[in-house]
């Protein structure tokens, strides 16, 4: 690497277009943001910047911090469901012939690719009253039901009268399953790196000397692929808590999380100050789980030396 | 274990496989197969705003990609070249696009266009000048780490001989380091543009009534109603960017074998 002095000509003229246009089209807009959340509206579209801390304080009112709550119990418990869907998944990959392994994480992969928006349509269309799902658990329900006939059980309806679809959509339950099925490969990656790197012949020794699958699970395999989760855990919960368009398309009326609050903000309520104001807490928010994820990387670097 | 990973793609792929299916399903609503038909992609087709969505869309994810690819790029060889004071400060500024969430920028971005002024009612493609501008904020950091990937496994000591042998900086740039760099650039051109045509949440900030993109055009769709026709407008995004995806990651994994196999050798 050059002491950027050697080439100065070389050094500014790559780094001087980019850096405007970082400057110009996003830093501006971010610091403008954070300048509007200082501010007061005063007309329909104007807000003049006060500096007042106004805006924050209404932020932090039981209201808003129900909503905050919220969205960290969803983005919490999504991270949850992936973290303890995805470890078996990264364990397999791992231990999948060398020759399956890029198709295999490929197959996670793609997934993601495919537009937001359409997967979680493609959710609509399975969750829906009467979506794939609840046509699956019927047909369930019908031939178990038919299965007890034979039996000559019938007349006893152990299953009930009929079968009554579920209400699958349009509530929490939807926003998390929709978190999870959306942010699944956040998890897999970290984990399946973490786990790839490790020495197998930890495993192999903790197995050889006595210890059960989940005593060597417990206190080989997670200690050692500890980075990647710590990396999973951050990496998946960042995006989560800061999801518009699956709460928004999945959710209710009572699973509104802070995008959706921002949003409405900017949008039909046009009260921007506001919005800039919940918009910054909520980066402040990302950027304090990027630091803790910083520091416990550090943290177990050191540990491992 | 084998179970497990069934299990997951079943999870993963089911939603979207059946959506693909029920866009040839003969029949208006969704449950019930019907026989195969071209019929809904013929009305998709015949939907003239969807169709103008699809071009802005297109549009959009052209510029951006160009402009992005060029930008990273430029980023990637000063990170990658360079000793600078605050460097780790100026790393952390440019990867600021990829950590913040899209929400906030999106916001952002509505703010500054809607207080520096920004024309609106343009002629078109101009009047998509705001969109894009978003999109290549948001696509070249990508770019940036795509393309210095690549650049990690490049030999410094050719560069050095091509000098030695009377090459410029610019002829060494072109005829040593744009070469070797080529898959990495085109695996990030293809991101920028996946990301660019998929975006929804930053461009719903950003569109106004007459500059629709396509995601944007398909949620209003789905907002009305589940229709097989919003089926097959998904579906051929999803063929899209499944296209796209695919050589992208080809040619990373190429251009990573490259290097692997040079280290070996």
């Amino acid at each position: 690497m050059d002491y950027w002095r050697k080439s100065p000509k070389v050094f500014w003229s790559f780094g001087i277009p980019p850096t405007i246009w970082l400057f110009a089209f996003f830093l501006a807009p971010l610091f403008l943001v954070w300048g509007l959340s200082f501010g007061e509206k005063q007309g329909i579209i104007e807000v003049a910047i006060t500096g007042t801390l106004e805006n924050y304080s209404r932020a932090v009112q039981p209201l808003y911090l129900q909503i905050f709550l919220k969205s960290f119990w969803y983005a919490g418990l999504t991270t949850f469901f992936c973290l303890v869907i995805s470890f078996p998944i990264a364990l397999a990959i791992t231990f999948a012939p060398e020759r399956w392994k890029p198709i295999l994480l490929l197959l996670v992969i793609l997934p993601f690719w495919t537009n937001l928006l359409i997967r979680t349509y493609a959710l609509i269309a399975v969750l829906r009253t009467n979506g794939y799902l609840n046509d699956l658990l019927e047909l369930i329900w019908l031939s178990a039901d038919s299965g007890l006939r034979i039996l000559g059980l019938g007349d006893w309806n152990l299953f009930g009268e009929k079968f009554n679809r579920f209400e699958l959509l349009y509530n929490n339950f939807a926003v998390v399953y929709g978190l999870v099925y959306v942010h699944l490969p956040f998890m897999v990656l970290p984990l399946y790196a973490a786990l790839d790197r490790m020495d197998r012949s930890y495993i192999e020794a903790s197995l050889d000397l006595g210890a059960g699958q989940w005593r060597t699970f417990c206190s080989v395999i997670v200690p050692l692929a500890f980075p990647g989760i710590i990396s999973g855990v951050i990496i998946t919960f960042i995006p989560a808590l800061g999801s518009y368009l699956t709460p928004d398309l999945l959710g209710g009326t009572d699973s509104q999380m802070i995008a959706n609050v921002i949003e409405r903000q900017f949008k039909s309520a046009n009260d921007w100050p506001f919005g800039a104001a919940l918009s910054f807490l909520l980066m402040y928010l990302t950027f304090f789980a990027l630091a803790v994820r910083a520091l416990l990387t550090r943290h177990n670097e050191k540990g491992l030396r | 274990m084998r179970l497990v990973l069934l299990g997951t793609f079943i999870f993963l792929y089911a939603p979207i496989v059946t959506l693909v299916a029920f866009s040839f399903n003969d029949s208006r609503r969704n449950i019930v197969w019907r026989g195969f038909t071209f019929k809904y992609y013929e009305k998709a087709w015949n939907n003239s705003s969807l169709v103008e969505s699809f071009a802005n869309s297109l549009t959009i994810a052209f510029l951006s990609t160009l402009i992005s690819v060029v930008l990273g790029t430029m980023t990637a060889i000063l990170l990658w070249r360079f000793r600078f004071p605050g460097k780790a400060g100026y790393e952390g500024a440019m990867s600021l696009p990829i950590v913040i969430p899209e929400i906030c920028m999106g916001v952002a971005m509505m703010a500054f266009f809607s207080r520096i002024g920004w024309p609106s009612g343009l002629p078109w493609p101009l009047n998509l000048g705001a969109i894009t501008i978003a999109h290549i904020s948001f696509s070249f950091p990508f770019v940036t780490v795509v393309v210095r990937a690549r650049l990690a496994s490049f030999n410094r000591e050719l560069e050095e001989a091509a000098k030695d042998l009377g090459a410029g900086e610019w002829h060494a740039f072109k005829d040593i380091l744009i070469p070797h760099m080529r898959p990495g650039l085109i695996a990030g051109a293809l991101l920028a543009f996946t990301l660019s045509l998929d975006d929804f949440v930053i461009t719903f900030f950003t569109s106004g009534p007459d500059t629709i993109t396509f995601p944007i055009k398909i949620y209003s769709m789905i907002r009305f109603s589940v229709t097989p026709e919003v089926n097959a407008a998904s579906a051929v995004l999803i063929a899209i960017t499944l296209v796209m995806t695919t050589f992208a990651l080809w040619f990373q994994s190429r251009s990573r074998g490259q290097s692997g196999g040079a280290a070996h050798g």
